[in-house]
């Protein structure tokens, strides 16, 4: 073993560099008043809720929160939908236009979102009216292309005579779908859920863009307005920052981790074996 | 964030006839031997069509004319301008800030993107113990939220924060997030930071694929670690290498939240904006999409550019 305490040190280190930062949050948030010395950071006692009674006069951390789930919500309920149908069409399905579909669809993971953004913005908030609406934040994120590639590597993975004997007794595609290879995908939808979630559960510019009504803003926008606006006025305006901070991380933190199991580097780099 | 493939192949669709008789006709060669399939990928293909395809169009358009913001419906005239928007860009000092500023970040962002993450990645595929939990941490900061994590940042590089009470003396001044020579850099480690984890495991994936007898026959020859790390591993991953590259690019080129909350707005003095940051405020803010849409193709030739030599370069070597 101890040859291979180098690698020990650094695979701890590294945890303690990437961790270290959330532990911060989350007792800065507890802290009546800051204490930036390194003792500040292993505090004893002192711990108050207050920063969060702070944060949530400012913003309606309830509120936000229900417009990120709306949000993120809808991205998914979309993706699950539509994205399987196109995932098992592109996997199982043999149509005109299967293939370029297929090449746009990796063609589009690499065009940055932002360059985007222009046009979008004319399109949704200028042509159809669509600023500070639900339907709106969704639109351009819909069908988010990585769940369905997820989609359709799990749906190849089955073994072609499963469909050939659905397909001669008689199954429509529907219900091969429905009830043959549906069931035996679920882990990849638990990890085209997981993937999916990140995206609009964190996305900040988008809405940010279209969303002037603070009624609207999912929390990740209205906590960067708390931080670019008011954060110097308040009487601890770290402790309020973090308070909300955490509040916006801790599903996303809390989901990965209980599912960390769908989220290993055989679901995310089935692609780049080769 | 995305995963993409560079070796998955199109068209790998299996047929769905037994091959005792295929019904061969004019329909199935025109639509395929399942059409319905057409029907399943309708929606995803009017997705596609819809929020990329017709806006890439409409951002090549829009900057090529005279373009402004209108109430729904009005008809105005947008006449072609050339290169109008172009040269308007390209001769604002703030916008050619802002590129030089993305090139300062991806200068440090990527080189250190590839290093640590094949490091890590290589400790961690030995790793039994605690491997989960290692893992688990290492993603961590990958699926948070940018503006919570920011906040940390905040707090951690303040004028009065842990990292220059640490410091001490050391400490740069002004301060990190006010100091036009650490701003972007900071940034950039932070961007680093932040995506790790997702590189992480693309390298994993990648060294699974790397087998095992060449490290065995490696250290038969007698090479150290170092050694079979150099000439077994680097180039088992070379296409996930090219992959990791290519993609922290297009990150680095995206950046907007960052400068926008970390160093307010670019600070200071536009030391840290960035193109996607310019685009927002010349675009939305004063109301010249044309301008704002001419940055953001001249911003993409330049992710396509500096990937295509990257991926020529990595391959090459």
């Amino acid at each position: 073993m101890s040859r291979s305490w180098p690698r020990v040190v650094l695979l701890v280190l590294g945890a303690a560099v990437f961790l270290f930062p959330f532990y911060y949050m989350l007792v800065g948030s507890l802290q009546g008043e800051p204490d930036t010395s390194l003792a500040g950071a292993f505090p004893t006692g002192g711990f108050t809720l207050d920063n969060y009674v702070a944060i949530n006069d400012r913003v309606d951390l309830v509120r936000s929160l229900v417009n990120s789930g709306i949000f993120t919500g809808g991205v998914i309920l979309c993706t699950v939908v539509l994205g399987v149908l196109a995932g098992y069409a592109l996997a199982r399905l043999h149509f005109r236009g299967g293939g370029t579909l297929f090449a746009v669809m990796l063609l589009v993971q690499v065009v940055p979102f932002q360059l985007l953004i222009i046009p979008l913005y004319v399109m949704i908030v200028r042509s159809y009216g669509l600023a500070d609406s639900y339907l709106g934040m969704i639109l351009p994120f819909a069908i988010n292309s990585t769940a369905v590639f997820i989609f359709r590597q799990f749906f190849l993975q089955l073994p072609e005579d499963l469909f050939s004997a659905a397909r001669i007794a008689g199954a429509g595609e529907l219900r091969i779908l429905w009830s043959i290879a549906l069931p035996l995908v679920k882990p990849a939808l638990l990890t085209a859920v997981l993937v999916t979630f990140i995206g609009p559960w964190n996305e900040f510019l988008w809405p940010f863009l279209i969303t002037k009504e603070a009624g609207l803003q999912p929390l990740a926008v209205s906590l960067a307005n708390y931080i670019s606006n008011v954060a110097g006025r308040a009487a601890n305006p770290y402790g309020a920052i973090l308070a909300g901070a955490c509040v916006l991380a801790a599903p996303a933190v809390a989901l990965f981790v209980a599912f960390q199991k769908h989220f290993t580097a055989s679901d995310i780099g089935s692609g780049v074996k080769g | 964030m995305t995963t993409i493939t560079s070796t998955a192949t199109a068209g790998e669709t299996s047929g769905g006839y037994p091959s005792g008789g295929p019904r061969r006709s004019v329909l199935t060669t025109l639509l395929g031997r399942q059409p319905l399939g057409m029907a399943f990928a309708a929606p995803y293909a009017v997705f596609l069509a819809a929020v990329f395809a017709y806006p890439l169009g409409l951002a090549a358009w829009i900057s090529f004319h005279d373009y402004f913001f209108t109430a729904p419906g009005a008809a105005v005239e947008r006449p072609f301008v050339g290169f109008d928007n172009y040269t308007a860009a390209l001769s604002d000092p703030g916008v050619r800030r802002s590129f030089l500023n993305v090139l300062v970040f991806l200068v440090i962002n990527v080189p250190l993107t590839v290093v640590l993450s094949l490091l890590l990645a290589t400790a961690l595929n030995a790793a039994i113990r605690g491997r989960t939990f290692l893992r688990v941490s290492y993603y961590v900061p990958y699926v948070s939220a940018s503006v919570a994590v920011v906040a940390v940042w905040l707090f951690l590089f303040s004028n009065n924060g842990m990292v220059n009470q640490l410091l001490g003396p050391l400490a740069p001044d002004p301060s990190w997030l006010v100091n036009s020579k650490a701003a972007m850099p900071l940034i950039a480690l932070f961007v680093t930071w932040k995506q790790l984890g997702f590189f992480i495991l693309l390298y994993l994936a990648a060294l699974q694929g790397v087998p095992k007898e060449l490290y065995e026959s490696a250290s038969m020859d007698g090479a150290g670690k170092f050694q079979s790390l150099r000439n077994v591993t680097i180039p088992g991953v070379r296409p996930a290498t090219t992959l990791v590259v290519i993609l922290s690019t297009i990150t680095g080129a995206n950046l907007f939240t960052e400068p926008y909350l970390l160093t307010n707005g670019g600070g200071p003095n536009g030391a840290s904006t960035s193109p996607v940051f310019v685009m927002y405020q010349r675009g939305i803010e004063q109301g010249n999409p044309d301008v704002a849409a001419a940055i953001g193709v001249i911003l993409v030739l330049g992710v396509l550019a500096i990937s295509l030599v990257n991926k020529r370069l990595l391959e090459r070597g």
